[in-house]
């Protein structure tokens, strides 16, 4: 038994090896990329002047939440101006502002095609599984080397990373519309594509934004780890403050990296539940106000002056 | 294929399981389905059955008949392990998903349950729903659903979201959307089924006026007897997958093909299911109207009664006459029977329910007359008919005709007068 090994990893590492060497023109091409995507979000986050974030993320807060997610908003981007992480903070925002769009991008469509096909579901719940349990650390030891030092292996393993919760919850929320309902427009006619689009979609939206939500979370946690690659940002800080046993540092960037976590946390979660002044100035578009919440049983008496109106789009 | 038949199911069968073709062969082989429960399930065996055009045909059966499996082979929704269904002259089965996507959208439309409505959107985006799969111009599909909404009895309701509405309400939405999508077909599975007894039977009343004005063929799925008789034209009873009587309500009541359908029905409501002509007697008390007054007290005295109907001379429904009227009419030697009719009796059109007829028949001693069209006296329906027909016993009387009301004036009496009379008659 002593001399027997599986030689697992040098298989892995040889295949690593080999697409390194005939693929290389591909990572190349997506290095370039996934590069280009950061600087250009980099660069719309860093060179305007502070108090112009501030001001945008702010009124996001205000029409998502209210007034009190505005004013901890203000608050918190202040304290991370104030302990002089803000342009790290931009970093790390750009990071995982392109990250997470990208992992969406990816895990949604997994997840509905995980919906559709039985035979797909078995096939990406194990990969799921891999991505998900393996240590976030091992993923950026390839990406590092396809990638070279910098942002893009950041990106790279943060996406994998961050992937799984948007495709189950993608295929869970959909899967979890009520069947009769999906029934119903196949019984009216309605195509796949147009019962998805309708029915199954805005259906399984709550349970897609929660989704979502991870995705980003996870991002903003896999992000810091990144900076052990050059990803730069709040990563780079916390990095640097262990490798000099800073506590001062390290509190401050860590800090820094918790009120973006907790920003973009309550931001995404008030979109995805709809109960936010924003969900509801769109709902009220869609119907009068003053409509009854319970209706009398028998035949209501006729309202020709509602019923003969025109129905807004 | 003929027009008259809109649905037409020929020797279907669906199977679930690893191996549905095994088991319907074993099933045609004469298996039970009991015998192929190892291979899984057998939900509908051998159905066949025609719906005509304009019909509601209702399938009755317990939970776990295959009902619901059934109607949703009617449209595609299951695809038929074997056998073919005919929708409008074409056939369905085994046909491209395109194809059958326009039969849907052009032919059958559906109302379920739960109602699945589209819960995000309004109630009139619901209604026209059909419409906007079938590509209708969004300013023509609210024109049309507008109107669909009114006939329903949501007016004022458009702009509510289902969330919004009450459960009856929400399946006005559900039946004004199928109603919507303009198809000659509705197939409505269980749809009442969801709702509380007094909205339920509010909206079987609603269907029932709708499809008055409609006509459309209507397939109905209910786990209800008194819903079935109640909306039927004509039902198919299941069990464990197998259609086991088609028929009119009055058939399945009365005629039952086997214990299990007798058994079903005897909960059944009568009183709302039997009508006037199936429970009606052949007249024996009766008379024309120039048969005079001495051929009605000889009929009376005969039948033993004291009243008699009349018919006019083209056998329409005159009225009837009383034994006292007509004995005083002979002694005065009157002989125009038309003075003494009287038009209290009850005369009632053939379908009428019998819970229609119970207040009639508590208010008169008379029978209760039933009347055709044209006003020509079928038959009747005495009082001791009508509990007899409620309570689902034989009347019994053996060689003795039930004949209402009894005779008040003795037969001697009778006698007497009428050869008074005749000997009077003779001597002028």
């Amino acid at each position: 038994m002593n001399d027997f090994r599986l030689p697992l990893g040098t298989i892995v590492e040889g295949f690593i090896d080999y697409i390194t060497e005939s693929f290389g023109f591909l990572f190349d091409f997506i290095r370039a990329v996934f590069k280009g995507a950061f600087e250009v979000v980099d660069v719309l986050l860093v060179s305007p002047p502070f108090w112009v974030i501030i001001v945008v993320a702010a009124a996001l807060a205000y029409f998502t939440r209210g007034w009190k997610f505005t004013l901890g908003t203000v608050v918190g981007l202040l304290v991370i101006l104030g302990v002089d992480q803000w342009e790290n903070a931009m970093d790390t925002l750009a990071l995982v502002l392109v990250a997470s769009i990208l992992a969406i991008v990816f895990s949604v469509p997994l997840g509905i095609l995980a919906a559709k096909s039985k035979v797909a579901s078995s096939i990406i719940k194990p990969i799921l599984d891999f991505m998900q349990t393996m240590p976030a650390f091992v993923y950026l030891i390839p990406a590092l080397i396809l990638f070279r030092v910098g942002v893009v292996p950041g990106i790279v393993a943060t996406i994998i990373f961050a992937m799984a919760p948007g495709v189950r919850l993608t295929e869970l929320g959909i899967r979890g519309v009520d069947q009769e309902v999906v029934e119903a427009g196949q019984a009216f006619g309605a195509s796949p594509w147009r019962i998805l689009r309708q029915i199954q979609l805005p259906l399984a939206m709550p349970t897609i934004m929660a989704g979502i939500n991870q995705v980003i979370m996870l991002s903003l946690s896999m992000v810091v780890i990144s900076g052990m690659v050059g990803a730069g940002g709040l990563g780079a800080e916390v990095v640097a403050s262990l490798n000099r046993i800073d506590v001062a540092l390290g509190f401050e960037a860590g800090l820094a990296v918790v009120i973006l976590a907790i920003y973009l946390d309550r931001l995404t979660a008030a979109l995805g539940t709809g109960g936010t002044p924003l969900g509801r100035a769109l709902g009220s578009l869609r119907r009068r106000p003053g409509a009854p919440i319970t209706a009398p049983e028998a035949l209501p008496e006729p309202a020709p002056e509602r019923s003969a109106a025109p129905v807004p789009a | 294929m003929t027009e008259t038949i809109a649905v037409k199911a020929d020797r279907l069968y669906k199977a679930f399981g690893r191996r549905p073709h095994e088991m319907v062969r074993k099933l045609t082989g004469g298996a039970s389905r009991d015998e192929v429960a190892s291979l899984g399930t057998a939900a509908v065996i051998d159905a066949s059955f025609e719906v005509r055009r304009g019909e509601i045909f209702v399938v009755m059966g317990l939970s776990g008949s295959g009902k619901s499996t059934l109607i949703r082979m009617l449209n595609g929704l299951l695809d038929a392990t074997s056998g073919t269904v005919t929708v409008a002259g074409q056939s369905i089965t085994g046909i491209p998903a395109r194809q059958l996507r326009d039969v849907r959208r052009n032919n059958v439309s559906m109302v379920f349950q739960h109602f699945a409505l589209l819960p995000h959107r309004t109630v009139i985006d619901n209604v026209a729903y059909g419409l906007e799969v079938q590509g209708v111009a969004r300013s023509e599909r609210l024109k049309r659903a507008s109107t669909i909404i009114r006939l329903v009895g949501l007016d004022g309701w458009a702009d509510s979201l289902p969330s919004e509405l009450s459960g009856g309400m929400q399946q006005r939405v559900g039946l004004g959307r199928a109603l919507a999508a303009d198809t000659d077909v509705l197939l409505m599975d269980e749809a009442f089924s969801a709702l509380d007894p007094l909205i339920r039977r509010e909206m079987q009343e609603q269907l029932n006026e709708l499809q008055a004005e409609l006509g459309k063929t209507i397939i109905f799925i209910t786990h209800d007897l008194n819903e079935a008789m109640f909306l039927g034209d004509r039902i198919a009873v299941m069990r464990d997958g197998r259609i086991v009587q088609i028929g009119t309500p009055e058939e399945i009541l009365t005629d039952p093909a086997n214990d299990y359908v007798a058994q079903f029905v005897q909960d059944v409501d009568r009183a709302r299911v039997l009508t006037a002509a199936s429970v009606m007697e052949p007249v024996r008390s009766v008379v024309t109207i120039t048969a005079g007054p001495r051929a009605a007290l000889r009929t009376m005295r005969d039948l033993q009664t004291s009243a008699t109907f009349v018919l006019n001379r083209d056998r329409s429904f005159a009225g009837v006459v009383r034994d006292r009227d007509v004995l005083r009419q002979v002694k005065a030697g009157d002989t125009d029977l038309r003075a003494i009719v009287r038009g209290d009796a009850t005369s009632v059109s053939p379908d009428t329910p019998l819970v229609d007829l119970v207040e009639a028949s508590v208010g008169s001693d008379l029978a209760i007359a039933v009347v055709d069209e044209k006003n020509r006296l079928l038959g009747v329906i005495p009082r001791v008919t009508l509990l007899a027909a409620l309570g689902n016993v034989s009347t019994g009387t053996g060689e003795l005709p039930v004949i209402e009301p009894p005779a008040t004036i003795s037969v001697k009496v009778i006698t007497e007068t009428l050869r008074d009379t005749a000997l009077e008659g003779a001597g002028l």
